[in-house]
């Protein structure tokens, strides 16, 4: 099988219309591997989150081409886009986005149900995944009666249970201290080092940068792709270490 | 099993107070839809409750006769053509109309006299709980509901009141038959029948046809049919269902009852789509989360099917409850409430239907929604 699990090809977006029209992404080249865990860094409205969203088949582009493993998003209607999604990428959103009614074991369950996959089995690698993010005295605990750490792991495995090629985050870390930082990018690092999975981490969050093996610096649309490390690496702000939120509050 | 349910479930069960505010909406829908249908089932059978105690094969009536109760009259020679037929058993004339009861305090109601010939018994008071049906025949003998004692100011066997200037004495009584009109029936001998409604000797209200066991039905209602003019044979199914649509439709009854239930139709899938609808758009987030993990439109459709389909089980269920203590409730009213297995599983079905067409509003909801909205901070 290939490397090669999402690539990007000459993608622009182009937003509004008119005088009013903004080129949000002009002309992005990318490709992520397999194991490999690439950070997305940028400013506010640099095109971040819209190429996270023509990545993960949520927004067409306005011209170039989007492949998943190999399949091809063009021309595709929303059900289809939804099916490489279901099949092919896994999402762990800032904001956590779990079930507040459902347990933390059937919120991972959901990833297997939407694919059709229910009962023992499914129960059982939930618990697995639970167990993977350090979780499983949790299993049955509703999602607001964890911590915020604990709800993005919880997230975590929800994304890598059905085991998809990608996992796309969006600014996983921003709302969550350092510890609890620190767990969920060794978690995403996990998922791409240990189950091959590619990850691309959007965030202008400087303190994961030692977790990335390749970054990704968009500005006004436009990427500028150079392994960590290297100068473009060097020119980011310097990473401080993870701090305690502010409003802690968030946290429980 | 899918967790679309359990996710239903909790959508619903969550907010407590919604969740009651629908189940408020349908079960005053079903309620008022199952009331209205009984009382349309219950006066249906009100209405015809003569006819189905008469006991014979075919009625001749007088021409463009609705109901039973209509008073138009036949003359009586018709009887011997058609009891002459090959294949006739008997014709058995009927004599009805109102009449003014008189109580001994001299106040006065009015009655609707049934007469027969007690001798054929083609139709006799039934469900006697006191006195001889067959003492009827003994001067001007009546029989009479208990539930009528207070109107008619009878107290049981041998209580007396006049009749068209005639003093008439009960010695029979009925239980349950009552009449739509609220004017009671009293049962009387043919000969009496005659003067209580004061209907010419040679004349009759209806003729009671009974054939013999072997009669071909269809060649005898042909001689007879040749042998009657202008008047009309109808078999007992026509006669009560003609009887039910003058009643039901011809009087506008039977179009305020589905009027009603309509109503309760209309009133319940609106309570339910309201409360569908806001429940869909306080989860839109979470249908907005499952569209970006990938799941299908029909998976998100499933689940609000689901929550519509567990409203409509919850709903229907407590409806029916409140229902079966309405028939009981009514069961010795005048116009008791009738629940047949019919209507039941009618009124699951359109509960069903209602809730599910309920669910279009927040299913068109979600067709439109963005899965990229999660991504919104």
């Amino acid at each position: 099988m290939s490397d090669l699990i999402i690539e990007a090809k000459g993608i622009t977006k182009a937003l509004g219309s008119g005088a009013r029209e903004v080129h949000a992404l002009r002309g992005v080249e990318l490709s992520l591997r397999r194991g490999e865990l690439t950070l997305l860094m940028g400013p506010s409205g640099s095109g971040k989150t819209t190429l996270l969203l023509i990545l993960g088949c949520m927004l067409t582009p306005s011209s170039g081409t989007v492949t998943v493993c190999g399949k091809s998003t063009s021309n595709a209607d929303k059900e289809r886009l939804a099916k490489i999604r279901r099949d092919h990428v896994g999402f762990v959103f800032q904001s956590y986005h779990l079930f507040p009614t459902l347990s933390a074991a059937q919120n991972v369950q959901l990833a297997l149900d939407i694919r059709h996959e229910h009962g023992r089995s499914a129960r059982k690698r939930a618990r697995e995944a639970l167990d993977q993010v350090g979780l499983m005295q949790k299993v049955n605990t509703r999602p607001g009666e964890l911590s915020g750490g604990e709800q993005q792991r919880v997230a975590i495995a929800r994304a890598i249970v059905a085991n998809p090629s990608a996992v796309l985050a969006d600014e996983p870390t921003s709302s969550l201290d350092g510890d609890n930082g620190r767990t969920v990018m060794r978690l995403l690092a996990d998922a791409a080092h240990k189950r091959g999975q590619a990850v691309l981490v959007v965030t202008h969050d400087p303190r994961i940068v030692p977790f990335a093996d390749r970054i990704l610096h968009i500005e006004d649309g436009l990427l500028v792709d150079r392994p960590a490390g290297e100068a473009e690496v060097l020119r980011l702000p310097k990473p401080a270490p993870f701090a305690p939120l502010a409003a802690a509050g968030k946290e429980s | 099993m899918s967790l679309t349910l359990t996710l239903a479930a909790r959508n619903l069960f969550h907010d407590l107070l919604r969740f009651v505010a629908t189940m408020v909406g349908i079960v005053f829908s079903v309620v008022l839809v199952m009331v209205q249908m009984g009382l349309f089932l219950g006066f249906g059978h009100m209405v015809t409750t003569m006819v189905d105690h008469a006991s014979t094969d075919l009625w001749i009536v007088p021409k463009g006769a609705k109901c039973f109760e209509d008073p138009s009259l036949l003359d009586l020679k018709l009887r011997n053509k058609v009891a002459t037929l090959d294949g006739v058993a008997a014709v058995v004339p009927l004599v009805i109309g109102f009449s003014d009861w008189r109580l001994d305090s001299g106040e006065m109601t009015p009655v609707f006299i049934v007469g027969a010939d007690l001798r054929d018994g083609a139709l006799e008071p039934w469900n006697v709980t006191d006195g001889d049906v067959q003492a009827l025949s003994q001067g001007y003998s009546v029989a009479v509901d208990r539930s009528y004692f207070g109107r008619l100011g009878v107290t049981g066997i041998g209580s007396t009141a006049e009749i068209r200037g005639k003093k008439v004495r009960v010695v029979a009584l009925t239980e349950g038959i009552r009449s739509f009109t609220t004017t009671p029936y009293v049962f009387v001998d043919l000969k009496n029948a005659r003067t209580l409604t004061g209907t010419p000797g040679d004349r009759a209200n209806d003729l009671l046809v009974r054939l013999n066991p072997n009669a071909d039905r269809d060649k005898v209602m042909q001689a007879i049919r040749a042998q009657i003019g202008d008047a009309e044979l109808l078999t007992t199914a026509k006669f009560r269902s003609r009887s039910r649509s003058f009643w039901l439709f011809g009087t506008g009854a039977g179009a305020a009852l589905f009027a009603g239930a309509l109503l309760g139709v209309i009133v319940g899938t609106v309570i339910v789509a309201q409360t569908l609808y806001s429940s869909t758009k306080d989860h839109l987030n979470e249908f907005a989360t499952l569209r970006a993990m990938g799941s299908s439109n029909r998976y998100i459709y499933n689940v609000i099917i689901y929550q519509a389909l567990i409203n409509a089980v919850i709903g229907f269920t407590v409806a029916s409850g409140i229902g079966a203590l309405v028939v009981q409730m009514t069961a010795k009213s005048a116009l008791p409430i009738v629940i047949t297995s019919w209507l039941v599983a009618a009124l699951a079905v359109l509960t069903i239907v209602m809730c599910v067409i309920s669910a279009l509003g927040a299913i068109f909801r979600i067709v439109r929604i963005d899965p990229a909205k999660v991504f919104m901070r």
